[in-house]
């Protein structure tokens, strides 16, 4: 047992705990303060993780648990993720009546979560992982207890993660019965035998259509945008960052770790999920005038355009997804920092609340603005870097198939319906033709920093994304195509 | 490595940055750095033209920075005589649209950021060798034209048009895109340096069925981008909505990007293909030159005529490229370049127009001449120029453009002829009738001639190139024909290996 492995996940979880003991001495009105000293310490494990050499592989806990380099990069990611929701929850805390500190540690808990999804080497390890994530995601959706919406979201996504987790319980079982072992590797030495047996098949179909729910993904998308705009602002942006990308790390794991062969025929399989997902997401997110309601179904039609990375089976996909999720983390961030910080006065996140906001705020309505172009995917941002990286991938894997071109020529109608909404939120910042309340907007220097980090995150993965994709090619070295 | 280039697209930027971080209310800096910017660029374009020699191997001025080496991107700058030309009328058009932006008062520092960024991107479209930097800057060019149209747009329908002209747009350049993409994969050149993969071609031609099935995802893509009839409708709406600047620039040098694609890329690169679709091209551009002429004749707005107009033209331009020969390919190129300042000189005096009298409908207007003597005679000019009247850069490139096309295509040519000279001519006198002769209506009593040499300098420098060009076509010519003898040598290559 060599518990220096999970030294992070340990620290994770101990600054979740101190946080809660942390609050008894702290007097209520500091209390909303103690986000920020979480989110340092965040940082600080943050800083230490780039002391830890990842560059070959090490196994423990029997071989469930397992740090390599993409282990490393999505560990990075959603600690990055988890501070920014940590101060955008700072300033959301005025609208949460009692236990801000809960708030804080339940954050820090399926943080922790997502960091050992990100190593998961068996089944097993998946499915606890995703647990200790998904039930810390119950407590924070229905966070506002007062709020009937939020309670409503926190239903919705329990029925819907419970049924989900049950798909894969019943999966791994599948697996187990069928081949005898949950560990990626011995399922993918045993692959040439297992992967002609239909009940084999069919366990790691419910496994990918538990993982589908993580990441919001057809057929079991229909609960994001109801969970979206029900939630506590922070709690919906930790949803679309961290546990999408959590998802998208475990399908990586499954289907180029543990089930290679499988993947490889499933091509058309993948390529029809993508398609109806990329279609689903950018068609309902056109009449949306909720802003989270509509992150939440452009949050679907991403999901799609990074399933293609999968569709296309090789590193250049799959490297596509992670540089994909990096821009994607400060742009969606971002977005949500500013509804955060705009809904304060406001009832809901009604589309109107954006009008004027050039003149409220130049700083939120550039960030709010560069985001939907980065979603958008229109360069010199990240998201267009993404999104160059997804379709090339698929190009490579199939260029000349029919069912490919179908693939992107669908992909390109779905970024172009996906303009209208995104342009319409840029329409409601700088051009509405009412402006009900021109007041200006304070910002805390914590935010504003915050939404630079985001600006410059956007900005330099888009002009400089040489290092990012080296780093994302590391990273995916260790997977089977 | 030369600086000149990266001077030219980098000064726009350049001026973007310092706009950036002027304070908002000190508004005559923030719009003397932007014609500082655009000038100076200007004139290191003019200063290349100069320098340019004709007939020299490759690509001249050359600049490279690697950008992303795992997969073969450099950002390389460099012209040969296909683009010299083209980027030397895009510096112009840029400062003439920088100078008609003093109608511009409300929220400049945007306005001025925006538009510089636009430049950026258009400049950099143009002197790009390497295809992903090539749609990068094409790209970047499309948020500032979205956002100007939509906040200093002018019309009822402006709402509309900026998502008309957005949609389209993405769509085109995407659809290239994946055709570019696929370009790249196939070649296995592993770069998207255009003289890299040109040289691979030549080497190991694409197989036809590859070609096929990606020669018309550029043709419709980059087609799209050009108002190819029928994917044209978002041009005339779009370019009426757009502020001035915006609609000079976009109609004037952003939307020969789509030409200078299939060009560049396209035509070379997949012969076959591009021979069996030359037939289409051909009968398409009809689609352009007659019907959107027709449409041009029924319009009473000005800015529509104008936009109408400038998508007729671009029949003319693949005609040209249809007749794959030297002659009307160089006529294809001398009308990209000809037209790029008509149709910026056609919205400068729109956009005069309007602020002058807020109105655009020509049956509000005449006796203009009276008033504004000097806006009225480069009118007069610009609508001849824009019915091929000879001593216009116009009438060199249709003249090779029919000539060289009337020996693949003779009903067709007949047909355009028809349309360019009589139909064309049908509406622009008619715009001169209305505009400028005939009775004064009250309201123009207070309307105002452009006042001083700086307000005139736009109008004296597009009308002015468009004059030297058509006086001394030979600047032109003899730059590009060099250049467009390989294109067509390659284009009309003997049928590449079927198998690979």
């Amino acid at each position: 047992m060599n518990s220096t492995l999970i030294s992070l996940e340990l620290a994770v979880g101990l600054i979740g705990l101190a946080i809660l003991l942390i609050d008894l001495w702290t007097p209520l009105a500091r209390k909303a303060q103690l986000g920020y000293v979480a989110a340092a310490a965040l940082g600080v494990v943050l800083v230490l993780s780039f002391t830890i050499d990842s560059s070959t592989a090490q196994y423990g806990f029997g071989q469930t648990y397992v740090r390599d380099a993409l282990a490393m990069f999505f560990k990075r990611f959603f600690l990055i993720a988890a501070i920014i929701v940590l101060i955008m929850s700072v300033e959301f805390a005025d609208r949460i009546q009692a236990g801000i500190s809960e708030f804080y540690a339940i954050v820090c808990f399926a943080l922790c979560g997502m960091m050992f999804a990100a190593s998961s080497n068996d089944l097993v390890m998946v499915f606890v992982s995703l647990e200790l994530i998904t039930v810390s995601f119950y407590v924070l959706t229905s966070f506002q207890r007062a709020k009937v919406k939020s309670l409503e979201a926190g239903v919705k996504y329990l029925i819907m993660g419970a049924v989900s987790s049950a798909f894969m319980v019943y999966g791994i079982a599948l697996v187990f019965g069928i081949a005898g072992t949950t560990n990626f590797q011995k399922l993918a030495a045993a692959a040439v035998t297992l992967s002609a047996k239909p009940i084999f098949l069919a366990g790691i179909l419910l496994v990918f259509v538990g993982l589908c729910f993580k990441i919001a993904a057809f057929p079991v998308q229909m609960w994001a945008p109801d969970v979206y705009q029900g939630s506590p602002t922070p709690a919906t942006a930790f949803l679309a960052v961290g546990s999408k990308a959590a998802g998208f790390v475990l399908l990586l794991r499954l289907l180029f770790s543990a089930a290679p062969d499988v993947t490889h025929r499933w091509g058309l399989f993948l390529a029809a999920i993508a398609a109806i997902t990329i279609l689903y997401g950018n068609l309902c997110a056109l009449p949306q005038r909720n802003l989270k309601r509509l992150l939440g179904y452009s949050s679907i039609g991403n999901a799609g355009y990074l399933l293609l990375g999968a569709v296309a089976s090789n590193q250049a996909g799959s490297a596509a997804i992670l540089y994909y999720l990096a821009g994607y983390l400060f742009t969606v961030l971002a977005a949500f920092t500013v509804i955060t910080i705009v809904t304060r006065q406001a009832e809901d996140e009604d589309i109107t609340i954006l009008a004027g906001l050039n003149q409220r705020s130049p700083l939120l309505a550039r960030a709010l603005a560069l985001s939907m172009i980065s979603l958008a995917g229109i360069p010199p941002l990240a998201g267009f870097f993404g999104k160059f990286l997804l379709i090339k991938a698929v190009v490579e894997r199939g260029a000349g198939h029919p069912a490919f071109l179908i693939l992107i020529g669908l992909t390109i109608l779905g970024v172009v319906i996906s303009f209208v909404y995104y342009l319409g939120v840029v329409r409601a910042i700088y051009w509405s033709r009412v402006i009900p309340d021109s007041s200006e907007i304070v910002i805390s220097m914590p935010a504003r920093v915050t939404l630079c980090v985001c600006i410059a995150g956007m900005v330099i993965f888009g002009l400089f994304p040489g290092g990012l994709i080296n780093a994302a090619n590391a990273a995916t070295n260790a997977l089977h195509f | 490595m030369s600086p000149i280039l990266t001077s030219i697209v980098g000064l726009p930027l350049a001026g973007a940055v310092a706009v950036a971080l002027v304070p908002r209310n000190y508004r005559f800096v923030i719009r003397a750095i932007a014609q500082a910017a655009t000038f100076l660029s200007m004139l290191i374009a003019f200063w290349m033209f100069w320098q340019f020699i004709p007939g020299k191997d490759g690509f001249q001025f050359v600049s490279s920075f690697e950008w992303v080496k795992s997969l073969g991107i450099t950002l390389k700058l460099g012209v040969d005589g296909l683009n010299v030309g083209l980027v030397f009328m895009g510096t112009i058009v840029a400062f003439a649209a920088t100078s008609m932006s003093y109608m511009i008062k409300d929220r400049e520092k945007d306005y001025y950021l925006l538009l510089l960024v636009m430049i950026t991107g258009i400049l950099g479209a143009f002197a790009s060798l390497d295809i992903f930097f090539f749609f990068f800057f094409h790209e970047l060019a499309l948020i500032p034209t979205f956002i100007m149209i939509g906040v200093w747009g002018k019309g009822d329908d402006k709402n509309y048009a900026t998502f008309n002209i957005t949609l389209y747009l993405t769509l085109g350049a995407l659809i290239a895109l994946v055709g570019l993409i696929a370009l790249y994969v196939q070649t296995g050149a592993k770069s998207f340096d255009i003289a890299a993969i040109t040289a691979y071609v030549k080497a190991n031609p694409i197989p036809v069925n590859t070609q096929n099935w990606i020669f018309p995802l550029l043709l419709f893509g980059f087609g799209i981008l050009v108002s190819l009839w029928p994917f044209h409708t978002w041009a005339p709406l779009g370019y009426g909505a757009a502020p001035t600047a915006t609609a000079m620039l976009h109609a004037g040098v952003l939307k020969k990007f789509g030409l200078y694609g299939i060009l560049r890329i396209a035509v070379p690169l997949m012969p076959e293909a591009a021979r069996s679709w030359m037939h289409v091209i051909a009968f398409l551009c009809l689609g352009n030159i007659v019907y959107c002429g027709l449409v041009a004749i029924r319009q009473r707005q000005l800015n529509l005529l104008i936009g109408n107009s400038s998508v007729a033209h671009m029949g003319l331009i693949f005609l040209g490229i249809a007749s794959l020969s030297v002659v009307g390919v160089t006529g294809a190129v001398v009308i990209m370049i000809a037209h790029g300042l008509l149709a910026a000189l056609s919205f400068a005096i729109n956009g005069h127009l309007y602020h002058q009298t807020q109105t655009e409908n020509m049956d509000q207007m005449g006796g203009l001449m009276k008033r504004m003597p000097f806006i009225g005679t480069v009118i007069v000019a610009t609508m001849m120029a824009g019915c091929g009247l000879p001593g216009f850069a116009n009438f060199v490139g249709e003249a090779m453009t029919l000539f060289a096309a009337f020996k693949n295509f003779h009903l067709v040519t007949a047909l355009a002829v028809w349309g360019a000279l009589v139909i064309g001519a049908v509406y622009m006198l008619r715009a001169i009738r209305n505009i400028v002769h005939g009775p004064m209506p009250e309201h123009w009593q207070r309307a105002n001639d452009a006042q001083g040499p700086l307000r005139k300098l736009p109008f004296i420098l597009l009308g002015g190139t468009l004059l030297v060009f058509g006086c001394f076509p030979g600047l032109l010519t003899e730059k590009i024909k060099f250049s467009v003898e390989p294109i067509v040598n390659m284009a009309n290559s003997t049928p590449a290996p079927a198998h690979k």
